[in-house]
């Protein structure tokens, strides 16, 4: 079982999470069971962290923000008014995954997502402004994360959107959310990530692909 | 195990859904304490919630209030917002409360809060959610630890104390101090770490995927250097007792059904779904609705699970009739809390 395993960590790749909250956390756990090395650091250094990454996501490592940095594929899953606590530069030229919500309502209102109609991966990513911002995994409770994924090709699987401006990156993504248990469906560029913000059906509710690309199709002809 | 239950007050309504009176809900609220007590409930916890539908905004002042009239059950917070509230303040009404009480009945539970509605009622700023939380809480923990009515104490988000008289002290000495979190991880470490005991708060997925936090939770506080025994877990979650599952799922639906049609008004959330509901109720979901064998023994076996003390549930959401609501009090009193006994002992 450990040869398996070694196996999978190296064709898979390691995969970054910056944020070890209820969302980060979950997508770890996804990630270490599909194979893949995870890197997981907060705000805090990695000896801070070092017991919940053992004890809530074993297999994961914890290490400073700059070394989750450096993997394959980031995932930035931190309270939202945190975000410019983000080193941007660390992320020059990498794939991020935005995973965060702006939910006014429960987290109260953000000036910077309150200031224009941009989607909040757009301000994410104006801040990330060198990065590869791929918007996935917003429309998924955390709770829902593992009860819900499903190896490729099972009937009614579950459905992500993703959005994005970089082509490429939006493949690596994509792949990386079938390895962890989701088909995929891309909603279009970065900007269109607004039509599975909070408020929408699609975050509302819990669709296989075939849905999820209808209801994608059914915002873009009313928009 | 102690059993218990909480609440926020929730508003009654009338047939054609409007809400009725916050001065009701406060009367039923005090009534349903009063009537835990007397039916053998080892707990009830109060509030903190501000609006018209969940309107026990006062837990300090209800607990006072109930510390008067009953004799037997333990009262608490559930939770306190402390971020938003001065910690020198609920100290002392939480204090009073518990002298009332004859001493050692009355405890605080500290939270975050589950909404944000506290930050423009009091005036605080969001910016300043992690600062409010964490001084106020070494603050209410430093009162309290307090080997004196006089405290010591200064941060940034309140005025210095300066040798300070904070009175009364508790007729037991001091005050239990629980940790409220709805399952971030973080919050397990720091409840282990200061030695608190943690209550966690489930109200949707399967409880018992939070194993992982209560050991967690244990293993930070035992790393601190904390004893066992001061290291205490207990879990709120929804639930309705009533003599059949039946009647207990038919009882409970239309206030859940109320809930979520507010809350999806605020939160931009559909009609709620009959489907989720029945699937949040049957093991392993997130709500204890049954008969008293069912709920019994899905309390059971979560602490094969977590280890828990207490076990106490949200009963009243929506405006669930006041007569429903003390019937399945009265159930968990004297059904349940049996059960789950003889069930552990038999373990």
């Amino acid at each position: 079982m450990d040869i398996g395993a070694q196996e999978h960590v190296a064709t898979r790749g390691t995969i970054g999470i910056l944020g070890a909250g209820r969302v980060g956390t979950a997508i770890a756990r996804l990630a270490v069971a599909a194979g893949y090395r995870v890197k997981i650091a907060t705000s805090k250094p990695a000896a801070d962290n070092a017991l919940i990454i053992e004890i809530v996501t074993p297999g994961a490592e914890a290490v400073d923000a700059p070394e989750a940095a450096d993997s394959d594929l980031v995932v930035v899953a931190v309270p939202l008014h945190k975000y410019k606590g983000v080193g941007a530069d660390m992320l020059a030229g990498k794939v991020v995954i935005d995973a965060m919500n702006y939910w006014s309502v429960t987290d109260g209102d953000i000036a910077d997502f309150e200031a224009d109609d941009r989607s909040s991966s757009e301000v994410v990513a104006a801040h990330l402004s060198a990065s590869r911002v791929v918007k996935s995994f917003n429309h998924i409770g955390y709770h829902e994360m593992e009860p819900d994924s499903a190896p490729t090709g099972t009937a009614d699987r579950r459905a992500l959107a993703l959005a994005g401006d970089d082509t490429d990156a939006k493949e690596q993504v994509a792949a990386f959310i079938d390895a962890l248990g989701f088909d995929v469906v891309d909603a279009g560029d970065l900007a269109a990530g607004r039509n599975y913000e909070p408020g929408t059906e699609v975050f509302n509710g819990r669709f296989n692909a075939g849905e999820l690309s209808t209801k994608l199709r059914g915002s873009l002809v009313s928009a | 195990m102690e059993i218990g239950a909480y609440s926020f007050g929730d508003s009654q309504r009338n047939a054609d859904g409007s809400l009725r009176s916050t001065t009701e809900a406060v009367q039923n609220l005090f009534a349903a304490i009063k009537h835990a007590d007397a039916a053998g409930l080892d707990y009830f916890g109060v509030g903190e919630h501000h609006t018209t539908t969940m309107p026990a905004s006062s837990p300090g002042a209800m607990i006072a209030a109930a510390a008067a009239a009953t004799t037997r059950i333990k009262l608490g917070s559930a939770a306190s917002i402390i971020g938003t509230d001065d910690p020198v303040r609920i100290f002392q009404q939480f204090a009073t409360a518990d002298v009332i009480s004859g001493g050692g009945r009355v405890e605080i539970t500290a939270g975050r809060g589950s909404s944000v509605e506290t930050f423009p009622l009091f005036g605080h700023s969001l910016e300043e959610y992690d600062d409010l939380y964490a001084q106020k809480l070494d603050l209410l923990m430093t009162i309290n630890n307090s080997e004196t009515e006089n405290v010591t104490w200064s941060g940034t988000v309140r005025p210095a104390l300066d040798n300070l008289a904070v009175v009364p002290r508790p007729a037991s000495g001091k005050l239990p101090i629980w940790l409220a979190t709805g399952g971030n991880a973080s919050s397990s470490a720091r409840a282990g770490q200061l030695g608190l005991p943690v209550s966690y708060g489930i109200i949707g997925g399967a409880p018992h995927r939070f194993a992982p936090l209560a050991e967690l939770y244990r293993r930070s506080g035992a790393a601190a250097g904390h004893v066992p025994e001061s290291l205490k877990v207990s879990v709120g979650a929804l639930g309705f007792v009533a003599p059949t599952k039946k009647e207990a799922l038919e009882r409970f639906y239309p206030g859940w059904h109320n809930l979520n049609v507010e809350m999806g008004r605020l939160r931009g959330w559909p009609a709620p779904d009959k489907r989720a509901y029945l699937a949040q109720a049957d093991a392993p979901g997130a709500y204890y609705v049954g008969s008293p064998d069912e709920v019994a023994e899905r309390i059971v076996h979560l602490h094969g699970y977590l280890g828990h003390m207490r076990h106490f549930l949200q009963m009243d959401i929506g405006g669930i009739p006041q007569e429903q609501l003390l019937e399945s009090i009265t159930l968990l009193a004297t059904e349940v809390k049996p059960r789950v006994e003889r069930l552990l002992a038999a373990k």
